[in-house]
């Protein structure tokens, strides 16, 4: 009997920066037993449109990607933030006795975040990775979020981290305050964008973490790339990429 | 009589400048975790808090309903006990009526408790104007008000002024007292400014208070505070006049019980204040104490126009301020950078409300919608939907920046189209790529100086997902 259909949503910033991500998910979810796929129409979420307050682009992309997804059992995404879009927000656009409501509706109750899909869905406690890590070690784990508040992402990645043999997840401080990425605010607002971040390396730094590891690649590529320029010692890491041992690549924003 | 003149549209530059000033991101850091974890602490100690908070919020969904019913009955009972309500459209309305209250009981001198409402009609630049002097009696209001400012927070209001800068303004105000006094600690500046109030208590011939809430059943102000000097601003003055906006009306008394059980939980982690006060009416025959005149000025400024709007349930907002105590912008930047009276995520959705999205789009914008002020508010209200709800007016009424508008544009038409986005995105990778790509980072990359100004930009591994699991297959 075979598992679960699983229609991978990329992401528009896995799918551009960092496709590992993507593959380490596709290995979380065929070592689970579900049958994936990436549907091709997929680009964009539509997050920025929506959060822009571009509302009727925002649903034009919604009904191209529930019309793309809605034929599978499930929808996961390696991030809280576009997976809240489908689940939460899709609903939210549609106006009420429009058919694409019911349809946002249905897609949306079958959309997860993949630490959440693991666990919450599949009932799975410890990943199989591969023995890949050499020596021990440490992490801390930043909650992004639309993960966190929109969907409740928070006790999953760290179930799963606690099964990775060698790894010890320290707690920074303030973990559930916003690294200050928040789409474009980064790029509108970046003053204030910037001390966000700031604050957000230094709790991380002061965990003496060799490894920062997150659920969305937006908030990841904003820290790695602060840190980045600090100077600051550790790495920053998708979650499933240690969950599906691939640790092997340069991290995010380290040279090749 | 001009009103506080809005600098929200200088929002930007207000937020450069307040992130440069060093003492006053100093007092932001100082106060910043604790109200967090007081809140965190009073929340876990009340197992039924968020089944109060559900309670609170429908209760003032009820009101806001028949807000107009409930209106009428709060002012006959206020009628009944003596006293008066006057009904201001707008905040000049209400400088017109508060003036005319204060000319006719010949004041010189006005106390104050801590009201926004006041603040929101700029009260006390008008009382000066006509020639009276308003007093702040809550200590953080005296403060501000020697230093010429407004709030920059609405329960903490000088929370942007260090310890170092209340004894500059003490020294500079208070030049009665000695020059050689010791004011080098928070007990000696609160001594002083006690000593300082108590005499002014006994000189004015009209108190003004706020309202945390108006109840309907009795006709009832209620006020909370941790000092003491609402009561003392409202009792020993001839006259009292009582400053709330119309949505401040709660039903019945146990109602009222409802909504304090979650405000200064919400707001000082507090189980409550140190005092909560109900007024009604003027002084009765046989009454120890009290006003021989009672008045109500009901500000509306705006807020009718709200119901039956996507902004309605902004009204359910009982001023706590936890939502600026927990938004990572509020604290990056403090309250006045937002230009106008209502600061942090509750001011980013009600100063467009009441000054316009014309002059007030800068503040829903300023948020990475990251949803933590809609956690923690006691009244369940929607916060970042809201802010979204005015991205969506701008939008419309095309406030929307041209150069978003045009890159939206074309990003949303290329991402119709994923063959073409397909293309495009290959395209950008070996762009960014011949910028940063071994490195793994981009230090600096045109038109998108607001990311690599101050971090860098992860290169991109290679090529796109998509393309790599379509050779896959």
């Amino acid at each position: 009997m075979s598992g679960p259909s699983v229609a991978l949503f990329v992401t528009c910033l896995v799918d551009m920066f960092r496709p590992s991500v993507g593959f380490a998910t596709v290995k979380l979810l065929q070592d689970a037993g579900c049958t994936v796929t990436a549907p091709r129409a997929q680009t964009c979420c539509g997050q920025p449109a929506y959060n822009a307050g571009d509302r009727e682009t925002a649903k034009a992309i919604a009904r191209q990607v529930i019309a793309a997804f809605e034929g599978f059992d499930h929808v996961v995404a390696p991030s809280g933030s576009c997976a809240a879009t489908i689940a939460k927000d899709y609903p939210a656009m549609f106006d009420a006795g429009d058919p694409w409501q019911a349809r946002a509706a249905a897609l949306g109750a079958r959309t997860w975040e993949i630490t959440a899909f693991l666990t919450d869905v599949l009932g799975i406690e410890t990943v199989a990775q591969a023995a890949t890590q050499a020596a021990a070690v440490t992490a801390t784990y930043h909650d992004s979020c639309s993960g966190l508040r929109s969907l409740g992402v928070h006790a999953q990645p760290r179930r799963l981290l606690a099964s990775v043999e060698g790894l010890e997840l320290r707690e920074m401080v303030e973990s559930d305050v916003c690294c200050g990425f928040g789409g474009m605010f980064c790029v509108k607002y970046p003053d204030i964008s910037n001390v966000m971040v700031g604050d957000k390396t230094r709790n991380i730094a002061e965990t003496g973490a060799e490894l920062l590891l997150a659920g969305d690649l937006g908030c990841l590529m904003n820290m790695a790339g602060k840190a980045s320029r600090e100077g600051r010692a550790f790495k920053a890491r998708h979650v499933v990429e240690v969950l599906a041992g691939d640790l092997a690549g340069p991290a995010i924003g380290e040279a090749t | 009589m001009t009103l506080h003149i809005p600098t929200t549209p200088a929002f930007k530059a207000n937020a450069r400048a307040a992130l440069d000033n060093a003492n006053l991101q100093s007092a932001l850091r100082g106060s910043r975790s604790n109200s967090v974890s007081k809140r965190a602490k009073a929340r876990a100690d009340l197992p039924e808090f968020d089944d109060l908070r559900d309670r609170a919020r429908d209760l003032k969904n009820a009101v806001l309903a028949n807000l107009d019913l409930y209106l009428e009955a709060y002012e006959a009972k206020v009628v009944e006990s003596g006293g008066v309500v006057h009904w201001a459209e707008t905040a000049e309305d209400a400088q017109r009526i508060v003036l005319e209250i204060c000319r006719a009981a010949g004041a010189k001198t006005v106390n104050k408790g801590k009201t926004m409402i006041s603040e929101e009609c700029a009260i006390n630049d008008h009382l000066i104007a006509n020639g009276i002097t308003p007093v702040e009696t809550d200590l953080g209001e005296y403060i501000i008000q020697l230093r010429g400012e407004i709030p920059s927070h609405i329960i903490a209001p000088a929370v942007h002024v260090t310890v170092r800068e209340v004894e500059t303004a003490f020294r500079k105000a208070h030049t009665h007292l000695p020059a050689d006094r010791d004011l080098s600690d928070l007990a000696a500046l609160m001594h002083e400014a006690r000593g300082v109030l108590r005499e002014k208590y006994f000189e004015a011939e009209v108190g003004i208070t706020g309202a945390n809430m108006l109840v309907a059943e009795t006709g009832q102000s209620v006020i909370v505070t941790n000092e003491g000097n609402g009561d003392l601003s409202q009792s020993l003055p001839r006259v009292h006049i009582v400053m709330a906006s119309l949505e401040k009306i709660v039903p019945t008394l146990e109602d009222a019980a409802t909504v304090l059980r979650v405000l200064a939980r919400s707001a000082t982690g507090q189980e409550s204040t140190v005092y909560t006060t109900f007024s009604k009416g003027p002084r009765r025959v046989g009454d120890p104490d009290g006003p021989e005149e009672y008045h109500v000025v009901l500000l509306d400024n705006g807020r009718t126009n709200m119901l039956g709007t996507d902004f309605q349930d902004m009204l359910r907002c009982i001023r706590c301020g936890a939502c600026m105590n927990h938004c990572p912008v509020y604290q990056a930047v403090g309250g006045h950078a937002y230009g106008w009276v209502y600061p942090g995520p509750m001011g980013a959705v009600l100063t467009p409300s009441l000054i316009g999205v014309e002059q007030g789009g800068q503040l829903p914008n300023a948020s990475t919608f990251c949803g933590r002020c809609e956690a923690v508010c006691p009244m369940r209200i929607p916060l970042p939907k809201m802010m979204r709800n005015w991205r969506e007016r701008e939008f419309e009424k095309k406030l929307t920046p041209g150069a978003t508008r045009a890159g939206l544009g074309v990003w949303a038409w290329v991402a119709q189209r994923p063959a073409l986005y397909r293309l495009a995105t290959r395209l950008a990778i070996a762009s960014l790529r011949l910028t940063g790509g071994k490195r793994g980072r981009i230090r600096s990359l045109p038109l998108a100086g607001g990311w690599t100004g101050q971090r860098d930009m992860p290169a991109p591994q290679g090529d796109t997902f998509m393309a790599q699991w379509a050779r896959r297959r």
